[in-house]
């Protein structure tokens, strides 16, 4: 492998020059407003445009999680201060301020969609992805800049879809993030379409981006960049961009056929003898709603590791920065993240046991959900190993990567019972369900979100975020997330369904006393618990909103380039790094984690750090 | 700043940007083709006994239509070695070829679907179906008002079922005439459009997406063939990449024709 080192031909020297100024070197084209931030073509102007638009969207979504936990808690009860706005927005589907039926069910579909969608994994794939990979395989850019560009504009174009369908007759899909047929072509709304048409926008995004990684991280590395010297942030995202690519495909195929379904009315998802309101349907029949369900989990569920894996690629480059010393066990995450990847294909059916689908492909799809928990603890273990005997550095960004490993442990955990079809038969579609994917996701992925936030804005602007508000953050949202998802297990338990507009009063022991399985008080309590604690994890935003746009322009400035003493070679370029990257074309030397390397003055050693400062590194000086 | 491997290959990986990028594409291509093909078998797999349709494409403009994208493929690999040789002329013909033959193949495939779209399954008001092409509707001809009459060259049968295999002997020797229908005679028609049952929905799915392919193909291949002259002047490498990597895709949707074929036309 190191033979291939001389092979190269040299980096063609890109026309930047040392020094923290991106603008000098560009004085014969600076480019302007628009074609500097609308129509860039720079990964990393991307990156942010990617995750300024996800943040937004995330907020967004949490707005309307934070109204469907007043209806649920309040079912009925007009919204306090924002429900006429609601109403003169929405008109009828808001009447007096209240949320119907059907709106909660807008809310519901288009909260899944915008967190998992347009939120999570533009921000954890995307972003990151695109902000930070090229600088940790020493590339200039994107290998194809241009469909990087086209990337961004058609998961906006998606996302303005997914919004404007609020607002037509009917409104929003109505059908779940799952949009399962037959539902999703009865409801009388065009959401359905506009949804589906989103999801083809953004399914388009997500493939260009694909590809555009695959190929970047193939074809772009920097001389002595081998595949084993890769960051593992960059592992988790290849291996990403391929379960976008492979995944993403037959949930475009599927719907192509709902939107045949919907708009020219066959019958790939319905059906023969399909009765809508007390009467037969006027479709031909002969088609299959498991179908559906089929080819959307074959999305859905590496999806999932869609969400995940960058998750785990930034927290393992933050514990390594942290703990100084090397990650423990490199090899095998990266073997472990690349049988995640493979398996994560053939898991799909296990959120099917209750279809009927057939106990022998249950029994197949148990079997490969247990074997798939077998690397996900691999990874986890060898981050929590990677702990021991380290002299931590505590900062924000570590706290949160910290906050991510137990988390993340509650919601892997609690996944088991699901996995296992007869206990998910009972816990199927509760809020047991969604406590548990919420933890992947929220505690899960988001803290780990917010530790890349905070540990790579110093490298994008130059300046830290504050640390004190970041504490005040982490904390916080720690406290609040888990008091509002861990309630949901018990309620769960208690056989509390999902998707029920009025937070299931109408199985509550108060309205029903003589049934058996009536949900007792003490449940629907749970419920009030959960929207403070909704709200006042919304407020603990408000430091982090407050300290990311404050410190753009106000927080402490870095001294140096590589303000964490990293080693990897996103932190060896100029701050922030011009277009190109880097000042001088990178040769790798070493692997990616050579931290406290005994016998080096400083106890961070850089990839493409000379090995003696003496000889003048030549490719093959290192033999 | 210049982005390496655009051109040459990287010496480790042995292949420039872009043709990976295509790779990778068609990858998904697969896969999104795989989808629709896995629709198609659990349809077909779970209709109801006798109700999947057999013999009602024309296999004759299927086969037609098979040789012509063949054809195209040859006209595309000619084309490219053009560029390799560097003969920028013979290159024009072969791509010109290509675009032609792309082009009739659409108009045979427009042909299929109005053929389908005037094809009409009429259930009459003593429970028998009326099924063939529209030659006529009278004037004052509206199925809510039941005025008019409607002509269709075609059969009746008694049976829905005696419709579905075209292969059969029995439709095989079945006489199709002319029959005026009319409108109070009838109690429901519906022409063979993606509604009318899986088959036909799942055959314009597939054909149709298939057919877009075509077209984004071939406006690809005519945007070079029209616009590629600087490009050739200024770095012919480059260009015979572009050749190359849009021939990578136009094989690509001739294989997934390949398929579709012997599945919607010969089974």
């Amino acid at each position: 492998m190191e033979a291939t080192v001389q092979q190269f031909p040299p980096f063609r020297e890109p026309e930047a020059h040392p020094g923290h100024d991106d603008h000098g070197q560009h004085e014969h084209h600076e480019p302007g407003f628009w074609s500097k931030y609308i129509f860039s073509t720079d990964h990393k102007v991307i990156g942010i445009q990617y995750g300024f638009t996800a943040l937004c969207f995330m907020q967004f979504g949490f707005f309307l999680m934070m109204l469907m936990r007043w209806q649920i808690a309040h079912p009925g009860v007009p919204v306090p201060a924002i429900g006429p706005l609601l109403e003169k927005i929405l008109g009828a589907p808001a009447a007096g301020g209240a949320i119907s039926p059907d709106l909660y069910n807008s809310f519901g579909a288009m909260h899944g969609t915008i967190m998992v969608f347009l939120g999570v994994v533009p921000l954890a794939f995307a972003a990151f992805g695109n902000y930070v990979v090229p600088l940790m395989i020493g590339a200039p850019d994107m290998t194809f800049p241009r469909i990087n560009m086209a990337s961004y504009h058609a998961f906006f174009l998606g996302g303005v879809v997914m919004l404007v369908s609020f607002f037509i007759p009917g409104g929003a899909a109505q059908a779940g993030w799952t949009s399962y047929s037959p539902l999703a072509t009865t409801i009388p709304t065009n959401g359905q379409a506009f949804w589906l048409i989103g999801m083809v926008l953004l399914i388009t995004s997500s493939l260009l981006g694909a590809v555009n990684f695959i190929a970047t991280i193939i074809q772009l590395r920097a001389p002595g960049m081998t595949w084993m010297r890769l960051p593992f942030f960059v592992w988790a995202q290849f291996v990403t961009a391929f379960i976008l690519l492979l995944a993403f495909p037959p949930l475009e195929a599927a719907g192509v056929l709902q939107l045949m379904d919907n708009l020219a009315h066959t019958s790939f998802f319905l059906p023969t003898g399909l009765a809508v309101g007390g009467q037969l349907a006027d479709r031909s029949g002969g088609g299959s709603p498991l179908l559906w369900q089929h080819l959307f989990w074959f999305l859905g569920h590496p999806e999932v590791y869609v969400l995940i894996l960058p998750a785990m690629g930034i927290v393992a480059e933050v514990i390594a920065n942290n703990t100084r010393k090397p990650l423990w066990g490199y090899k095998s995450l990266v073997y472990s993240v690349l049988f995640v990847g493979f398996l994560s294909f053939i898991v799909w059916a296990h959120h099917m046991y209750l279809t009927g689908m057939g106990q022998k492909i249950a029994t197949f799809f148990q079997a490969t959900t247990m074997i798939i928990s077998i690397p996900s603890v691999i990874i986890l273990t060898c981050m929590f190993l990677s702990l021991w005997g380290g002299s931590i550095r505590i900062n924000t960004p570590m706290l949160f990567a910290l906050g991510f490993l137990p988390m993340f442990g509650i919601g892997g955990l609690t996944g088991l019972p699901l996995g296992l079809a007869a206990s998910d038969l009972y816990l199927h579609d509760t809020y047991y369900i969604i406590a548990h994917f919420h933890y992947v996701v929220a505690p899960g992925t988001i803290f780990a979100l917010f530790a890349g936030v905070y540990f790579w804005f110093p490298k994008m602007t130059g300046r830290k975020m504050n640390e004190f508000w970041g504490r005040v953050h982490f904390w916080c949202s720690l406290v609040f997330m888990n008091l509002v998802f861990m309630p949901m297990f018990a309620q769960g338990i208690k056989g509390m369904l999902r998707r029920m507009s009025d937070g299931a009063v109408n199985y509550s022991a108060a309205r029903v006393p003589n049934a058996i399985d009536a949900l007792p008080g003490t449940v629907m309590e749970l419920n009030q618990w959960i929207l403070w604690a909704a709200i006042a994890l919304g407020i603990a935003q408000i430091p982090f909103i407050v300290n990311l746009f404050w410190s753009i322009g106000h927080g402490e400035k870095v001294t140096s380039d590589n303000p964490w003493e990293a080693t990897t070679l996103d932190w060896q370029t100029p701050t922030p790094p011009p277009h190109g990257n880097f000042a001088h074309a990178p040769h790798v030397v070493r692997g990616p984690y050579e931290y406290s390397a005994p016998g080096h003055a400083t106890d961070f050693t850089p990839q493409d750090e000379a090995e003696s400062p003496a000889a003048p590194i030549t490719p093959t000086a290192h033999h | 700043m210049d982005i390496p491997y655009t051109v040459e290959n990287r010496p480790d990986t042995g292949i420039y940007n872009a043709k990976l990028g295509i790779w990778l594409f068609l990858a998904s291509e697969v896969m999104l083709f795989g989808g629709l093909f896995s629709a198609y078998i659990l349809l077909r797999v779970g209709a109801d006994p006798g109700m999947w349709p057999h013999g009602w494409l024309d296999v004759r403009l299927g086969t037609i239509n098979t040789l012509l994208l063949a054809l195209s493929a040859i006209t595309t690999l000619l084309a490219w070695a053009a560029c390799k040789v560097r003969d920028f002329g013979k290159f024009k013909f072969f791509h010109a070829c290509t675009i032609l033959l792309a082009l009739a193949f659409l108009g045979i495939k427009s042909y299929e679907y109005h053929d389908k779209w005037i094809h009409y399954e009429i259930q009459l008001a003593n429970g028998k179906f009326a099924d063939g092409h529209l030659v006529e509707k009278s004037a004052d001809f509206d199925l809510a008002k039941k005025t008019g009459t409607f002509t269709i060259h075609g059969r009746i049968v008694d049976n829905r079922k005696e419709l579905m295999d075209l292969r059969s002997p029995e439709a095989r020797s079945a006489k199709l005439e002319e029959h005026i229908i009319a409108a109070a005679d009838i109690k429901k028609m519906e022409n063979y459009g993606p509604k009318h049952n899986t088959f036909t929905a799942i055959y314009f799915t597939l054909t149709g997406l298939h057919a877009l392919h075509i077209l984004g193909g071939t406006l690809v291949i005519f945007y070079l063939w029209a616009f590629g002259g600087t490009l050739w002047q200024r770095d012919p490498e480059r260009f015979t990449n572009r050749i190359e990597v849009s021939g990578l895709f136009w094989h690509f949707v001739d294989l997934v024709w390949i398929f579709l074929f012997p599945v919607l036309y010969l089974t």
